[in-house]
């Protein structure tokens, strides 16, 4: 992160935009986040969006339910591609939820201002990115309903899972990371939902508010408990950030299969993870500043950030495509060389070129500070990126496997009705609970945007406190 | 490498030389599987389409209340045969091996018996579970199969339990019984009396029975004017006829592969399709086993006129139109010094022949030339001629008296038939083990003859297109429930035996013809008997029935060598070959459903035909030039559903045409074109009706074998063809090594000269040791023929089920054992086909059991790599990181008949089918990984065997199914940590090796190398 603030100064702008726009008190703060869940009337736009996600989860309970009544054979995969979408949309999907935890964790213990009024629905977008992802390692399994051997639970038979399958790690790993982000998440919206409690007028939303914020009064002590136990996670959750995605890639990396046995997997898959990530928080909170008029809370300053981290992670997975290509090459294998040669140049060749252009080239227009501020290229871009980072995980998952060691063996896999059917499920999955979220749970931490309003407040008032953020940091 | 172009789909003369140019530069062991050789070749495969057969079928199984009827009736009657109430034949029959007290239950019985193949026996010893027979092994003792098998005996338990065999009586479409029948026919024959059987014909399959031929003779001299007539659609009239021009008198040929150091083949597939061909396979086998020490082969010459696995053999092999084969023959025969009158083009180059024949002249007495069946009686004669002249007669080539119970020509006997079935000179019409409407040569027209038939009767185990069209329908008795007795290619006798009573109210032809004489009441057992006891006479007949039963076969009843001396002017001048430019259309057996009577099986509709890897259904072979000139094209379907969508051509042959896909077969001629006979059958059962093309529409009696000069018209329309191996290239890979036999010789290690990696990487962890046994098994690559036999054993014994064309197209076979094949050489004229069965390695360090999550897939304590079904949870990591994919995944329920229970005969819940499963091997369920487990069922019952013995297992006391199965010995399985062990002998071999040992993957599996045997050096 050092380097995105060299970055940022070494770009000679004239002044960053600010992380919240002027003017804003504790009161209007409060007020204008709360109001849009407690005020705001149903709006045909939120029903329209609600309903349609929802219709197309519905389409997902019912590929999900003919999967159980027939078998994984609805899907295209086969021998020897036994995995197909599932596993590429599980790794996708895992990595969108990774830009959630390293904005909330590392940047709040990197002191980045600018993730504050981001975070909570950023965080949000891990949870639910993460409850989609935990679907397909599920239900691409041949008999899903019995999932739960890969626990280590006990049982009469002694039996435990095989702990040097990368698969039960991947089980610990995912499991891990969805508590903590959780946890993470929850702690953090308890001066919010308190806040919440306290401003509903339907008794029903005040009790349910107030049953979630634990009881939560605000007083010295709860800060001094909430801080403690904040950082703490925030701590806890800074290492998951890059061993989850770490652990993922080693479903590929620990395998023999030519095109997945790389060293270069984990911080590949990580940075890959943060470029689809940041994209997904840009697609997300970009109509939501706009419909919900946040712009003076979500600023350009934290659009144009985002975007200089794309960069970035666009810069370093070209590395790993650049390293993948270049130690196929110089280790002299040729089963490893034929893959990147086929990536480029066989039957998936067209999925290989999408990708390159999609997460490598497209990018390359965030040098430029124009693009970097043009709100509705930033849009598109970040559909884009995630168009190009889904594409990357099918083709490591679906390319490799099509052509391994036994040329007799090769088949290639083709996605049936079913597996779109999934990928759009889980799609719409997610947006039903992100429209849900922002209906129910103010979408912007109350409590943090008010601590920068203060700060703000001061800092007009040459008041120079550090402020509470840096206190507490000691 | 230039990726599909949709614009210019087509590959121009510049491409194509440019593609050769390429396949030139190709070294060492540079194969290639097909023409994919290259990405850019893709656009070289140019196919065609075509539609559904135009015979739809009119009836539908699933609709029609007549089958449903049955059906109905018979799953009443079955619900009870899948459970305890399956018995025995009420008639004492006698197990093979030593019972004290009959059965024990939990125990396997074996029992003798022979399961004839076109007629020819077939020496069977067939696995009885608590009586009902699940598995077809060869019997050691008869000479035909020396204990070894193929494909189609692998195959023919499932015919049993097919619930689309017929299972009643159908009179005039209408359900009938026995008893009308038998009163009807007496009816019948009571008013032939009168006549002396003016107008009764009998129509059959080729007799080998003695009992059967016995009782047609009585018939035939009870009614004088009766007549009997045989149709084979895969016949061998010109060796008949040939041997009546070249002796003047009947004989059969007979060839000893295991004295024979040359072999000229002039298009005889010995391997797959003589009578015999198992003892040939095994014959021909012994003398190319190369141990070290022991380098001498025997070397092939091939004329071929559509590749077959003989072909595939051959050190050299020509590909020659089958028009051509004669005048090839005949410049051979003149260079070996036979006279051959007349003239004729000479169509072999002139150093092949020349090497060929100083080969065949090297060798007198110690070299065969052996003609296909197929061939004009010219060829077999010639073929005779340079046996004569070779000093082979009497050594490697020994003629006896003809097994057949009728030699007769057949395609002149039953355009005879047809010919005074117009006249309405046929009153009565008998057939059995024949189905002439779908087989019967197109010009006859035998269904419209048939129907001026007063009273026709039709034996068969379907209810198929000829019974369609009888007026009585008659289910037969399978041949595992008959009592019955056949003559193996040689004569020998075998009596065959039922395993079971009959599932259904059916009749063997035995019975039958008792009721053509007024006695319908006798049993097959009592005909057979009977026949045997007269024959018998003045000896303990008991003692010879149970020696006979017990044994399989009556030693001594093979035909003694017959003395025959070539007539002076035997040789003929060749008939006049057709013009040498038009396309020539061929026929063949199929090598997996034959001429069709296999069509409703399920294991051999699925088995991938051992050089297309097409199943279920057939297609017109091309050669790749051929398909050049005509921009074949081949391409996907954008959903991906059918990978292979070929062009489809329409043929023209006269007056006749027929729409077929078109595959590309490297070796094969040009100018020619292919179809394998037995797909496009209307009515045969559900898995059989609606696949591939009926080539029997374009057959004329008068061209059985070829159509000179049809004209091709593409279509336009394409039509989808299932293959297993959709890639054929090898991209270089060393997975199949050759070299030549000379070099061997000079360098041992020769094969391993290209390894990348030591076998053995040095490690800190030490070796994990297996005190008891360790079991391992080594493939040798250079006698396997890619027969199939292992490839349906492995499927019979542990109980796979088949998928069907659409799964096998989504690239989901379930075989645990499959054939690899790959070419060497150019395109058009492949120096080598090779075969490399593959089932699993088990990897003493395995990659699949390191990332199963479950523990699902480990090792025992013998180094086996072991799949516990019921922990599987079906993540299919284990399949992704096997280098070798041999695994298999349950994608649906499969062994339920899923996805499309109305297309899938192997479906184990049936209750019929659920017979035929392993007791020893579990059903798996949708959604677990399967594979071969070097049959540890059989493993673990030897092993108790010899606990309670209280003795080490002995060496070969285990036999996986596959070993079983093959004709050629090329499978050893054993213990590898006692040296002595024929698999440790194996793989000390200096020409063993591994499968992608550089993975570090230590493979209990490994291969002997393929050699060639092209030097003329010869062994010291």
């Amino acid at each position: 992160m050092a380097d995105l603030e060299r970055l940022e100064q070494g770009h000679g702008l004239d002044r960053p935009a600010p992380v919240l726009e002027p003017g804003q008190t504790f009161a209007s703060v409060e007020e204008k986040i709360s109001d849009l869940v407690l005020k705001r009337p149903l709006h045909p736009g939120w029903l329209f969006g609600f309903g349609l996600a929802f219709a197309v989860t519905m389409l997902l309970l019912y590929a999900l339910t003919w999967l159980l009544i027939k078998g994984v054979g609805i899907w295209g995969v086969n021998i020897p591609v036994a995995w197909g979408f599932a596993i590429a949309n599980f790794v996708w999907w895992i990595g969108i939820g990774h830009a959630g935890t390293l904005i909330s964790a590392i940047l709040l213990l990197l002191n980045q201002k600018w993730r504050t009024s981001i975070n909570r629905f950023a965080e949000a977008m891990t949870l639910f990115a993460v409850a989609c992802a935990g679907l397909f390692p599920l239900f691409h399994m041949g008999r899903p309903w019995a999932f739960y051997w890969l626990l280590p639970y006990p049982n009469t038979m002694s039996l435990w899972p095989q702990f040097r399958s990368p698969l039960v790690w991947d089980c610990f790993a995912v499991g891990t990371y969805f508590t903590v982000s959780l946890l993470f998440w929850y702690q953090g919206l308890l001066p919010d939902l308190a806040a919440m409690r306290d401003r509903a007028r339907h008794p029903w939303a005040h009790v349910v508010y107030g049953f979630l914020a634990l009881g939560w009064r605000g007083s010295a002590i709860h800060w001094k408990f909430y801080e403690t136990g904040y950082w703490l996670l925030a701590a806890l959750a800074t290492p998951l950030v890059v061993s989850v995605h770490s652990i993922v890639s080693m479903d590929f990396a620990v395998a023999q299969v030519p095109g997945w046995h790389s060293t270069i997997f984990p911080p590949y898959f990580v940075a890959g993870a943060i470029l689809s990530g940041f994209a997904m928080v840009l697609t997300l909170s970009i109509p939501l500043r706009k419909f919900y008029g946040l712009e003076a809370f979500v600023t350009q300053r934290h659009l144009e950030n985002m975007a200089k981290v794309l960069l970035v992670t666009s810069l370093i997975v070209a590395y790993g495509y650049a390293e993948e290509t270049l130690m196929a090459w110089y280790s002299g294998d040729p089963y490893d060389w034929y893959i990147i040669v086929n990536r480029a140049f066989g039957g998936y060749g067209f999925a290989y070129w999408l990708l390159l252009a999609c997460n490598v080239l497209v990018p390359q227009t965030l040098w430029f500070r124009k693009a970097r501020t043009n709100i509705a290229w930033l849009f598109v871009l970040s559909l884009i990126v995630q168009l190009g980072m889904w594409t990357e995980r099918v083709v490591i998952v679906v390319q490799s496997l099509h052509r391994d060691f036994m040329p007799s063996a090769w088949q290639t896999y083709y996605p049936t009705f079913w597996d779109w059917a999934t990928l759009f499920g889980t799609i719409g999955l997610f947006a039903a609970l992100f429209f849900l979220f922002i209906r129910v749970l103010p979408m912007i931490s109350i409590h943090e945007v008010q601590e920068l309003a203060h700060e703000a407040e001061g800092a007009r008032a040459e008041n120079p406190d550090v402020g509470k953020i840096a206190g507490a940091e000691a | 490498m230039s990726p599909l172009n949709p614009d210019n789909p087509r590959m121009n003369d510049d491409e194509l030389a440019d593609l050769r140019a390429r396949l030139d530069t190709l070294q060492g062991p540079d194969f290639w599987r097909s023409l994919e050789e290259f990405a850019g070749t893709e656009a070289f495969h140019r196919y065609l389409q075509r539609a559904y057969p135009r015979q739809a079928s009119a009836w539908n199984p699933a609709m029609d209340r007549r089958a449903f009827l049955s059906l109905m009736g018979a799953s009443l009657a079955l619900a009870g045969l899948s459970g305890c109430t399956l018995h025995q034949p009420r008639e004492q029959i006698v197990p093979y091996i030593d019972q004290p007290d009959g059965l024990t239950p939990g125990r396997p019985q074996f029992f003798a018996t022979a399961i004839p193949h076109n007629g020819y026996a077939q020496g069977a010893l067939v696995t009885s579970r608590e009586g009902r027979p699940i598995k077809v092994e060869g019997n050691p003792l008869h000479p035909a199969t020396l204990g070894r098998s193929d494909a189609w005996m692998q195959a023919s338990v499932l015919s049993l339990y097919d619930p689309d065999r017929s299972q009643a009586v159908v009179h005039l479409g209408q359900p009938g019984t026995w008893d009308d029948f038998f009163q009807a026919l007496t009816a019948q024959m009571t008013a032939l009396q009168a006549t002396r059987g003016a107008g009764l014909r009998l129509l059959t399959g080729t007799v080998t029975s003695p009992t059967l031929a016995a009782q047609i003779g009585a018939i035939l001299a009870q009614y004088p004017q009766a007549r009997w007539h045989v149709w084979e659609p895969v016949g061998r009239d010109s060796v008949h006829a040939a041997a009546r021009q070249a002796f003047g008198t009947e004989a059969s040929t007979l060839y000893r592969f295991d004295q024979a150091d040359v072999i000229l083949s002039l298009d005889g597939d010995f391997l797959l399709s003589l009578p015999g061909h198992v003892r040939y396979a095994s014959d021909f086998a012994a003398r190319r086993r190369v141990r070290q020490g022991q380098t001498a082969m025997n070397r092939l010459y091939m004329l071929e006129s559509v590749p077959t696995i003989t072909g595939a053999m051959a050190d050299f092999r020509l590909p020659v139109r089958t028009s051509r084969i004669p005048e090839a023959t005949a410049t051979l025969a003149r260079a070996l010094g036979v006279t051959v009158p007349g003239g004729y083009t000479e169509v072999l180059p002139e150093a092949w022949i020349r090497h060929a024949v100083a080969d065949l002249q090297a060798h007198p007495g110690a070299s065969i030339v052996v003609a296909g069946d197929h061939q004009p009686q010219e060829v077999h004669v010639l073929a005779h001629a340079m046996n004569a002249q070779l000093g082979n007669v009497g050594k490697t080539v020994v003629y006896t008296d003809p097994v057949e119970a009728n030699v007769t020509m057949q395609a002149g006997s039953l355009v005879e038939l047809v010919r005074d079935l117009q006249a309405g000179q046929v009153q009565t019409l008998l057939m059995w083990d024949t189905n002439p409407v779908y087989t019967a040569p197109t010009d006859l027209d035998f269904a419209g003859a048939l129907s001026r038939v007063a009273f026709s009767a039709h034996l068969s185990q379907y209810e198929d297109e000829t019974s369609a069209l009888c007026q009585w329908h008659l289910p037969e008795t399978h041949i595992l429930e008959a009592w019955s007795d056949a003559r193996a290619y040689d004569g020998t006798i075998s009596l065959i035996q039922p395993l079971l009573a009959p599932l259904y109210a059916t009749r063997t032809a035995h019975e039958l013809l008792e009721a053509v004489r007024l006695k319908p009441s006798r049993s097959a057992h009592d005909i057979v008997r009977d026949a045997w006891q007269s024959r018998r006479n003045g000896e303990d007949f008991g003692l010879f029935w149970r020696k006979t039963l017990h044994d399989g076969l009556i030693a001594g009843s093979a035909a003694p060598p017959k003395n025959v001396t070539l007539l002076p002017n035997a040789v003929t001048a060749l008939p006049p070959a057709p013009a040498a430019s038009g396309l020539e259309l061929q026929f063949a057996p199929d090598p997996t459903i034959w001429d069709g009577r296999f069509a409703n099986n399920g294991w051999l509709q699925e088995l991938p035909k051992p050089l297309t890897k097409l199943t279920w259904d057939n297609a017109l072979l091309v050669s790749p030039k051929t398909a050049a000139q005509w921009n074949l094209n081949r391409q996907m379907d954008t959903d991906g559903r059918h990978p292979n969508r070929v062009d489809s051509i329409a043929i023209r042959a006269g007056s006749r045409r027929l729409t077929a896909p078109v595959w590309i077969v490297p070796g094969h001629p040009d100018d020619a074109v292919t179809l394998t006979l037995g797909y496009g059958r209307a009515r045969c059962g559900r898995i059989g009706t609606e696949t591939g093309v009926n080539a029997y529409v374009v057959r004329a009696s008068d061209a059985l074998w070829f159509v000179p000069d049809v004209e091709i018209t593409r279509t336009g329309e394409t039509y989808p063809l299932a293959c297993t191996h959709t890639h054929h290239t090898m991209e270089g890979r060393d997975l199949i090594r050759v070299s030549d036999i000379a070099e061997f010789r000079r360098k041992p290690d020769v094969i391993h000269e290209h390894e990348r990696a030591p076998e053995r990487p040095e490690s800190l962890i030490p070796d994990w040791r297996y005190p008891n046994e360790a079991w391992g098994m080594s493939i040798d690559t250079n006698v396997c023929i890619g027969c199939n036999a292992c490839v349906v054993a492995c499927q019979a014994e542990n109980n796979i089920p088949i998928v069907g064309k659409d799964e096998v197209e989504r690239g989901r076979e379930m075989h645990w054992l499959r054939i690899d094949r790959y070419y060497t050489g150019s395109l058009n004229q492949p120096q080598g086909t090779y075969f490399l069965p593959v089932p699993c390695m088990h990897c003493e360090t395995a990659p699949c059991e390191l990332v199963c999550p479950v523990g699902a897939t480990v090792h025992d304590r013998d180094g086996l790599n072991e799949m516990i079904y019921n922990r599987c949870v079906g993540t299919r990591y284990c399949s992704n990181n096997c280098p070798y994919k041999v695994r298999r995944f349950n994608f649906f329920h499969y062994a339920g008949g899923q996805p499309d229970p109305d297309k899938l005969n192997a479906n184990y819940d049936n209750p019929i089918i659920k017979l035929v499963a392993n007791p020893e091997v579990t059903i798996r369920s949708r959604g677990v990984m399967e594979k071969c487990t070097y049959c540890i069922q059989r493993i673990q019952n030897a092993r108790i065997d010899a606990e309670v013995e209280n003795r080490p297992l002995r060496d070969g006391e285990i036999r996986t199914a596959c070993q079983q199965a093959c004709p050629t010995n090329a499978i050893v399985f054993g213990n590898i940590n006692d040296p002595n062990s024929e698999v440790a002998r194996a793989k000390a071999q200096p020409h063993n090796y591994g499968l992608l040992t550089e993975l570090n993957t230590r493979p209990r599996t490994t291969y002997l190398a393929r050699f060639t045997h092209r030097s003329q050096e010869e062994a010291g």
